[in-house]
């Protein structure tokens, strides 16, 4: 399996994609899309989507907060993932990911929630509701917080790795749990806005915003990866083997 | 040679554990007097309404019981620390996942041992009564404290090696404890009030559920946590 995917990865078509990609002036036009589609997406959600016939003009916070929650989702689906694959087969690359996931996995949830809290406000009354699938999100973004504070205070990077993995994996072993005993212990929010649920009308905007969000994502996601993958091989390269670490660890 | 068993390792173990706890009993003196102040601390800071008082009692003995196992947890691993214990044991070599299960049960009994102890306290203080039969509530307290031993062996662990490891553990370990928190008040709170519409055994087995995940996670994770 592991080969497999090696020589899709080193074959011609796949090497092709990877050189074109890597190329800066395409890596900068990618990010000038991204804005671009960032625009026209908030520009369909705040004019050109109906007002919500109940709520108004304050259910254009939905195209917002519906993509922020959804890449939260996303960052902590691919932390769990590297962690798990971090345990199996050690590597830089994965570490660094699953670091860039977890800030992400924070920051969109904390922006994610905020927005949550303001669309409560007007509509339930309340900022805040202790209603299961809210309660679980706040207690993970704290124990997110945790997850990263561990980071910052292990100094071994080998050992970091392997500790930031298996909290990670307990943080995720007791999603389900979290949310069964906030169930129980205590229910207000709307059923999840998705393209399926929502009227026709708002569709697209939805759609459009959940593309822009993504894209946005993939160029934070990239970015920070990169920040941590180099200050990664800058700890546990040799001072005088610095500068030519990059080509001999990638190698 | 021929290597002792996961059991038998465990055993003798947690036979030093306690053996260690209990030469230095001037540390559970301190423990049980930091879950009592803690007790006395929830009273002051809500005012004297009885009524109230013993209505939140479960929680109370859960929160005194969570905040003094930290305190317990960090003690555990420091003491390891000290003189490299935990390499020495790994070194004989022990089975890793013995050295998990022998702190894990240590720390459990020792903060069952708080909890028992904090009990008559909570229905000499805030006059609690118990309407259910007190083997329930020794099932809510043994369970509930498995479930704080569990991920907190493995946290104590990995703290007991970073920097700020006072802060980092509760940091760590509180979260991930909220749906064992919410199990165990609540179930004691049925206990202490009666239980009219038969919730106590969902509670328990969310609570069994939750122990039963994490000692298997312990167990496949903590070899990973101590290597070298």
């Amino acid at each position: 399996m592991a080969g497999m995917l090696k020589r899709l990865w080193n074959s011609a078509p796949v090497a092709a994609v990877r050189a074109f990609a890597a190329h800066p002036l395409v890596q900068r036009s990618f990010v000038v899309f991204t804005v671009a589609v960032f625009v026209y997406a908030a520009w369909v959600g705040l004019t050109q989507a109906p007002p919500d016939r109940e709520m108004g003009d304050v259910q254009r916070i939905m195209y917002a907060h519906v993509p922020m929650v959804q890449m939260m989702l996303l960052a902590g689906t691919i932390l769990f993932v590297c962690s798990v694959l971090y345990l199996f087969r050690a590597s830089w690359r994965t570490d660094a990911l699953a670091e860039a996931s977890a800030e992400l996995a924070l920051v969109y949830g904390a922006i994610g929630t905020t927005l949550g809290a303001i669309w409560g406000r007007p509509t339930w009354g309340v900022y805040w509701a202790w209603d299961p699938r809210l309660t679980t999100v706040a207690i993970l973004l704290v124990a997110l917080a945790g997850y990263l504070a561990l980071r910052r205070f292990v100094d071994d990077a080998e050992r970091r790795a392997v500790w930031a993995s298996v909290t990670a994996i307990i943080i995720a072993a007791d999603v389900p749990i979290i949310y069964f005993s906030v169930k129980w212990w205590k229910s207000l929010h709307q059923v999840q806005s998705n393209p399926r649920t929502v009227d026709p009308q708002m569709v697209h905007a939805l759609r459009w915003n959940i593309t822009a969000f993504f894209l946005v994502f993939i160029v934070f996601l990239v970015v920070r990866y990169r920040i941590a993958l180099a200050a990664r091989l800058r700890e546990v390269t040799v001072p005088d083997a610095q500068p030519r670490a990059r080509e001999a660890v990638a190698s | 040679m021929r290597h002792p068993g996961l059991l038998a390792s465990t055993w003798v173990l947690f036979r030093k554990d306690l053996l260690v706890e209990w030469r230095s009993r001037s540390r559970i003196n301190a423990l049980v007097f930091f879950s009592l102040a803690t007790l006395l601390l929830f009273s002051f800071a809500l005012g004297p309404d009885t009524a109230l008082l013993r209505r939140n009692a479960g929680g109370y003995l859960w929160l005194a019981l969570l905040l003094s196992s930290v305190l317990a947890l960090g003690e555990s691993f420091r003491v390891e620390r000290e003189n490299a214990a935990l390499e020495g044991l790994r070194l004989v070599p022990v089975d890793a996942r013995a050295i998990f299960l022998s702190k894990g049960l240590a720390n459990a009994v020792l903060l069952v041992g708080l909890g028992i102890l904090l009990v008559p306290v909570l229905v000499a203080l805030l006059d609690v009564r118990l309407v259910l039969p007190w083997p329930r509530l020794l099932v809510l307290t043994v369970l509930g404290c498995l479930a704080i031993a569990a991920p907190g062996t493995l946290y104590g662990a990995i703290a007991s090696h970073a920097r700020a490891r006072d802060v980092l553990l509760p940091l760590l370990l509180f979260p991930i404890l909220i749906p064992a928190l919410v199990a165990a008040a609540k179930g004691t709170a049925l206990v202490f009030e009666g239980d009219p519409m038969d919730q106590l055994n969902s509670w328990v087995a969310l609570l069994a559920s939750f122990d039963i995940l994490y000692w298997g996670l312990g167990v496949v994770l903590f070899p990973r946590v101590v290597e070298e």
